[in-house]
This record gives structure tokens, sequence and C-alpha cells, in this order.
């Protein structure tokens, strides 16, 4: 075994560091740190596109019929009136667009594409992923997906248009952009599952020597956690996607019923016999566990941030491990929750029921953890910890909403309102979002090898929270009122005219939580060349990554490393600083001592 | 390991990584049919009758000869492998080619199957029987051409400038895939041809 093993060395076993073509290392590249700066500039990209859907959204409900500012008149006129103010058909496909991107082409690609390929090999100690080529795919699968995607703006009948659930049968009879909409998602969906099979392979083949699976810090516990979850639930939607594409392309009826008429649309071909509520039940089946495949990794970059910066360790780590894989298991057993007003058995939803609240258990676990790391801590409020706090806590705002829908009768008074757009909303952004920032401020130096401006993360980080309150709080109060969800212009129901004023004031907070998102562009675009030079080890951290050059070379670290302790030994009274990393052997640390102990008795001969 | 440095050549739990990248990508492949097996137990409930007299419309007879063709093509795949572990080249070629051969035939086969269901005028969007059929079948058909590019990659090279031992894991990565190509059949046939 051994002669075969050293056989299959990597290409670039030794000497990193051979130059490489621009296209090889900034275009086609496989070095994992590179793949994950790639997919960090499109989503972010992606990030502006998806946020303006939104404030075209916001304006509409805002002001009805009001022609959009300043570019209102040059939009092309399937998308605004004569007047330049949002139409009904562009605003079902803004909504539309908006989720879906915000979804798979934002929080999916930061918190999984970034955070996975660049944490995982640095964490773990190895020099690149187990299938560096397979990786690069990875990766251009997601921008070719998102060109298809958004193919749908050129086509006639304009983008998807059925909610970024497209349900049957509105998705199966709807036009070409729909089509795009199937094709782009199964891609990404392929994307997915590819830099799943590598982190797995990865996290449990290359780790450093010495390194146990719970010696692990909790972001590659998490993204490990997470990549199973797409192994078990990305293929599913595949297969469903592939159905709608076979009803919507082909006319065959899976999700067909019988004896179904649409205005204007040759149903002569539609057999029927198929089950609207099939495609619910196999969407919801992965779309359940994407939520927590958008929150899992957050709450592993989180609790690092917070152990980090609270100078201590990371409260509960063996119960922090279980209650991800908890969370995890739990999370695909419950697809249910998103059907209860769909037409389902009481006595299925009761099941529902029970089972989601039973989640609360093992995020309660994490919740008060978190808070027994910062308790008593020495914290820093750097900007990656605030943004983490602010994940603490939004998401327990987010979490608590979560359970006034997971009780069916409640449910069946607040289902398809505001309320649940506030609620995922404080999930999604306050929640997942958040935990982005944390991540990205906490590991730009290394990234980048240059300092972030600590100034602007500030604003930066108080601006987007204040207004992201001001925004998405308000709409708890909506959904209690009775504002639907998916509605094109509230003015027309008496009964909502009252909520304008509110309606005026998210949109106005919502543009200026838009607008501030630039700080973090110029911040980043500026420290990326003009920053402070950032040192191995900026934040005193424990944990791999911070050991290699910053920013790392091809291959990653210039020392053998091996490990010899878990990755928050903060404060620990067995070192002489306040923290000690996880490759610091026995030896290293006896010296440590001595020449601490040497300095000591210097400085007390030295009057 | 004696290059400690160098962690692609480091296996903490004793595998390949293909071998275990492809265990798990293998995994996702299971959800991804029991996606379809999923919606077929449903439409079938739904739509019983269809389904029984739709099923029975299909060549028993030409699916089993395609069972035993693609059974086969597992035998002289793993075959094939234990040549190649063993350094026999000459046979690893000779069994690869009778798989490549074994993997066509499955799919003229199909073809012939699709074929003589176009022209009695049945197609996807017949019934929703015809849909599961045309559906399944026709993915597994796209897993059969996934398995034939690498093989005959393989096959290609080692008759160029010979196919070396030592990476006879590919081989065997490449024939986990294929077994499970063969085991997508073995659900399939009897969902459905024989059990209505």
């Amino acid at each position: 075994m051994e002669a075969a093993v050293n056989t299959v060395r990597h290409e670039h076993g030794e000497g990193h560091t051979h130059s490489e073509s621009f296209i090889r290392r900034y275009i086609f590249s496989t070095d994992h740190k590179m793949i994950a700066k790639q997919f960090m500039i499109t989503a972010i990209i992606f990030l502006f596109i998806g946020g303006a859907f939104a404030l075209f959204i916001r304006w509409q409900l805002a002001y009805p019929g009001e022609p959009i500012p300043v570019i209102g008149t040059m939009l092309p006129s399937t998308w605004v009136n004569a007047d330049g103010a949002v139409t009904a058909e562009w605003y079902t496909q803004l909504l539309t667009m908006h989720g879906t991107i915000m979804i798979f082409a934002v929080i999916i690609p930061l918190l999984v594409g970034t955070f996975g390929n660049f944490a995982i090999p640095l964490m773990i100690g190895a020099d690149d992923m187990a299938f560096p080529v397979l990786n690069m795919v990875s990766f251009w699968l997601f921008p070719l997906a998102s060109i298809i995607m958004m193919a749908g703006f050129f086509v006639e009948g304009g983008m998807a248009a059925a909610g970024w659930t497209g349900y049957a049968p509105l998705s199966v009879i709807a036009s070409l952009g729909q089509t795009l909409w199937i094709v782009a998602l199964f891609l990404i969906g392929f994307s997915s599952i590819l830099g799943a099979v590598n982190y797995i392979t990865t996290v449990l083949n290359m780790r450093a020597p010495g390194m146990k699976m719970f010696d692990l810090p909790m972001t590659v516990w998490s993204v490990f956690i997470t990549a199973i979850i797409i192994i078990i639930g990305t293929p599913v939607l595949a297969a469903a996607l592939s159905m709608l594409f076979m009803d919507n392309f082909l006319q065959t009826s899976f999700f067909m019923p019988e004896n179904l008429t649409v205005t204007g649309r040759d149903m002569s071909r539609t057999a029927g016999g198929g089950q609207p509520l099939l495609w619910q039940h196999l969407f919801w089946f992965y779309s359940h566990p994407a939520v927590y495949i958008m929150i899992l990794p957050g709450m592993g970059v989180v609790s690092d941030v917070l152990a980090t910066f609270s100078r201590k360790p990371l409260y509960g780590y063996m119960a922090m491990v279980f209650a991800i894989i908890a969370i995890a298991f739990l999370g695909i057993l419950v697809w249910g929750h998103h059907m209860f007003q769909s037409g389902m058995n009481p006595l299925l939803g009761t099941t529902f029921m029970v089972s989601t609240m039973v989640i609360a258990v093992p995020s309660a676990i994490k919740t008060f953890n978190w808070l027994g790391t910062m308790w008593r801590g020495q914290m820093e409020f750097t900007t990656p910890m605030l943004n983490a706090v602010a994940f603490v806590s939004m998401f327990v705002i987010g979490g608590l909403s979560g359970i006034f829908m997971a009780s069916t009768p409640v449910d069946v008074f607040i289902h398809d309102t505001y309320f649940i757009v506030g609620h995922i909303h404080y999930v999604l952004f306050g929640g997942s979002l958040f935990a982005v920032f944390a991540g990205l401020y906490y590991w730009f130096p290394k990234m980048s090898g240059r300092m972030y401006n600590e100034r602007l993360g500030k604003w930066h980080f108080w601006m987007t929270f204040i207004t992201f309150n001001g925004t998405f709080f308000p709409m708890h109060i909506l959904g209690v009122g009775g504002m639907m969800r998916r509605i094109y212009d509230p003015t027309v129901y008496d009964f909502l005219k009252p909520f304008q004023p509110m309606n005026e004031f998210i949109t106005i907070n919502a543009m200026i939580l838009g607008f501030v998102q630039f700080i973090l562009v110029f911040n980043f675009a500026y420290s990326w060349f003009y920053g402070k030079k950032a040192k191995r080890n900026p934040w005193r951290a424990n944990s791999l990554e911070w050991q290699a050059p910053s920013p790392p070379p091809h291959g990653n670290f210039d020392k053998e490393v091996r490990v010899y302790r878990g990755p928050y030994e903060f404060s620990s009274p067995e070192s002489v600083q306040d923290y000690l990393p996880q490759n610091v052997s026995p030896e290293e640390l006896a010296a440590q001592w001595t020449r601490h102990e040497q300095r000591r008795a210097q400085q007390k001969s030295e009057p | 390991m004696s290059t400690a440095t160098t962690t692609t050549s480091r296996f903490n739990t004793g595998i390949y990584h293909g071998k275990l990248g492809m265990w798990v990508f293998l995994a996702s492949e299971i959800m991804f049919f029991a996606g379809f097996f999923g919606a077929f137990i449903v439409l079938r409930d739904l739509n019983i009758e269809v389904f029984t007299a739709s099923a029975h419309q299909l060549d028993k007879v030409v699916a089993t000869i395609n069972t035993a063709v693609l059974i086969g093509s597992s035998l002289t795949m793993a075959l094939s492998h234990l040549a190649l572990e063993r350094g026999n080249e000459a046979k690893f070629r000779l069994f690869l080619t009778i798989t490549i051969v074994c993997a066509f035939a499955f799919l003229g086969i199909k073809s012939y199957e699709y074929a003589s269901k176009f022209s009695q005028d049945i197609y996807p969007w017949t019934n929703t029987f015809f849909a599961t059929y045309f559906t399944m079948t026709g993915f597994h058909a796209l897993h059969v051409i996934g398995g034939i590019i690498p093989m005959v990659w393989m096959l290609g090279k080692s008759l160029v400038k010979g196919y070396p031992q030592s990476m006879h894991h590919r081989v065997e990565a490449l024939g986990l895939y294929w077994h499970f190509v063969d085991l997508v059949w073995i659900f399939l046939f009897p969902t459905l041809y024989l059990i209505f």
C-alpha cells in the first residue's frame, strides 16, 4: 500500500513556486483559495443584483404605481409602464428572482463555496482539496448557471415568475424564462454536489498528522455536516427539477392534475393524472434542509469568531458538534411544515409540528453555548466580533418567530403573510448574512494579506444592523395585520391602507441598507491593495490557517504541520501567551516557558 | 508516510481519495434515483389502472436480455480491475473491451425498445406511467453513457502508452460507479416491467 500511495501524488507535490499563466492562476485555477475568492466575488455581484430587485419590490410596495426614481424611465417597456412604475408582471418576476438569486447565488456560494473552500484545507493543515480539478468545475458551473438564469431577462415572457418555490402547476405552464430557471437550478445543484463530495473527502482523508475529527474547528465541522446534507438533499431537488423540466418542456404530467384548463395555452397533449403536491414534497425535501445548508456554516464561523474574540475556549465543544449533527438530522425530517396549508392530513401536520419544534432544543444548546463562550470573556469588539454577536441575537429572533409558524393553528393565520417574510429575513439576513460578514472580515487578512479598515468596518456594521432591523422587524407587524406575502399593491385593500406609512418606513430603511453595502465593497477593494500588511496571526487565534503565511502561497504551509490539541485553547494556564496554537509541540511549549522564565529572571535582576 | 508535507499523499481513512469520493458521490446518486422512485410510488398509487395497463405494453423479454447484458458487463468490469491489479494488462484490455461492448449493446437494445414504443405512438406525455418510464430509464441510459466515456479513455490510454498498474485504483473507482449503474437497473427492471 505504501508504495502505491506515494505514486498518486498531486502534480504540485514538490516546489510550489513555479510560475503559472494568468489564465491558470486567476481564471481556471485549481487552487482552493483562488476558487474561494472567485465564489466570493461572483456571489457579491449577485448580492447587489438581488438587492436591487428587492429595492424595486420595496419601492412598489411603499409607493404603488409611482415611477421608480432616477432610472424608472430608462428601463425597458416590458418591465415598467409608460410612467416608469413597476408592472405587475415584472413585480412577480422580481420577487421570484430575488428569492432564487439570494438563496442559490448569494448565501449558499458565500457560506459553502467561499468559506468551505477557503477554510477547510487551511484549517485541517492540507495543501489543497482532495480533487482540485473537480473543485474548479464546481465553481465554473455556478457562473454558467447564473448566466442561463439571467438570460430569462431577454426572452419572451421574461424571467421565471412562479416564486422561488416554483410551485406546480404554475411553473409547468410558464414561459421559457421558467425553463431556463429549471436548467440553471439543476446546474447549481450539480455544482453543490461536486463541492460536497470534495469537502467530505478532504475532511475525512487529509487532516494534518495528529488531528482527530474532534480537533476540528467548528467551521470545518459545520461545513462537513452541511456537505452531508447537500449529498442527501440536493439530488432529490435535481430529480424533482428533471420531472418539472419534462412537464414544462415535453408536456408530461408528473405534477399536472386531470382536466386542467389554462387560458391561452394548448393543453391537449397534457394527459393529467399527476399530483401538484408531489412537487411541493420533493421541493421541500431539499429546500428545508437547504435552510440548514444556509445557517449551519454560519454557526460554525460564528463559533470560531466568538471564541477567538472572547479569548475563551468555546463553551461545550462536543455539545456544539452534536447539536449541529442533531439539527442536520432533524432538519431532513421536517420538510412538511412548509405545507401545513397546502392540504395535509392534520395528523401528519401534528407530526411535522412536533418534529419541527424539537429543533429548538439543539438550537438552544448552540445559543446558550455561545453566550457561555462570551460570558466573562475578555471581549474584543472588532468588526467580525460585532457581526458574530449580531448573528447570535438576530438568529434568536428569527428562531423564535419560526416557532409561531411551526404551530399549525397559528400558521393558519400567519402563513403567506409578511410575518413569514420577516421571519425568513431574520434567519437568512440576520443569521446567514451577518455570519458571512463576520467570516469575510475575520479571514480578510488571511485571504488578502492585508488588514481591512476597522473604522469603515464598524460603520458598515452599525448602519447595516440598524437599518436591517428597521427593514425587517416591522414586517412581523404587517404580517399579523394581514398583509399578503406576494401582494403587488397593498393600497387596493382598505384594511391595509393604515399600514402604508409603515411600508414607507420599511422602504426607506431598505434603501439605506442597500446603499451601505457599498461601504463593504469599498473597504475590501481598497484594503486589498492599500491596506496595512497583515501578520501571520493578527487575531492571535489557534487554528491552523493562522500558522500559514498571509496570504498563503499555492500549497499553503511553509513548514510541516502537526497537531497536538484542539483549536480553542485560549487563556490556558499551560500557555505562555493567552493562546496556544494547535501545532505548538510540547517541546516547543516547554522551550517557550524556559525563555519566559529567563526573561522574568532577567527583568528581576535588572532593577 | 514518508512525505508528511504533501497532504495529497495522505489518507487518514486508509482509502484513496478517488474511492472515498466515489462512495460519497454514489450516496448522492442513490438520493437522485430515490426522488424518481418516490414519485413513481405516489403516481402509481394515484393511477393504478393506467400503470398496470401501460406496464403490460412493455417488452419483458427484451428487457430481460438487457438485464443479463448489463450484469455481465459488471462481472467483466470487476475482472478487468482484478487483471490490472495483478499486472496483466492484456487481460485488463480484453475485459474492459467486453465491458464497453456490453455497455453499447445495452444502449442499442434500449434504443430499440424506445423506437418500438415511438412506433406505437407511445411517448413520455402519453400518460404518467410512460412519463416515469422514459424519465427513469433515460437518466439511467445517461449514466451508462457517463460510464462508457472514461472506459474508452482508459482503453485508449492502455493501447497507446500502457495503463500503469499503480493506477488500478482509478479503474476500481470506475468499477464502483459501474456496479452502481448496474444496481439501479436491477431496481428499475422489476419496478417498471415485473411488478404489475
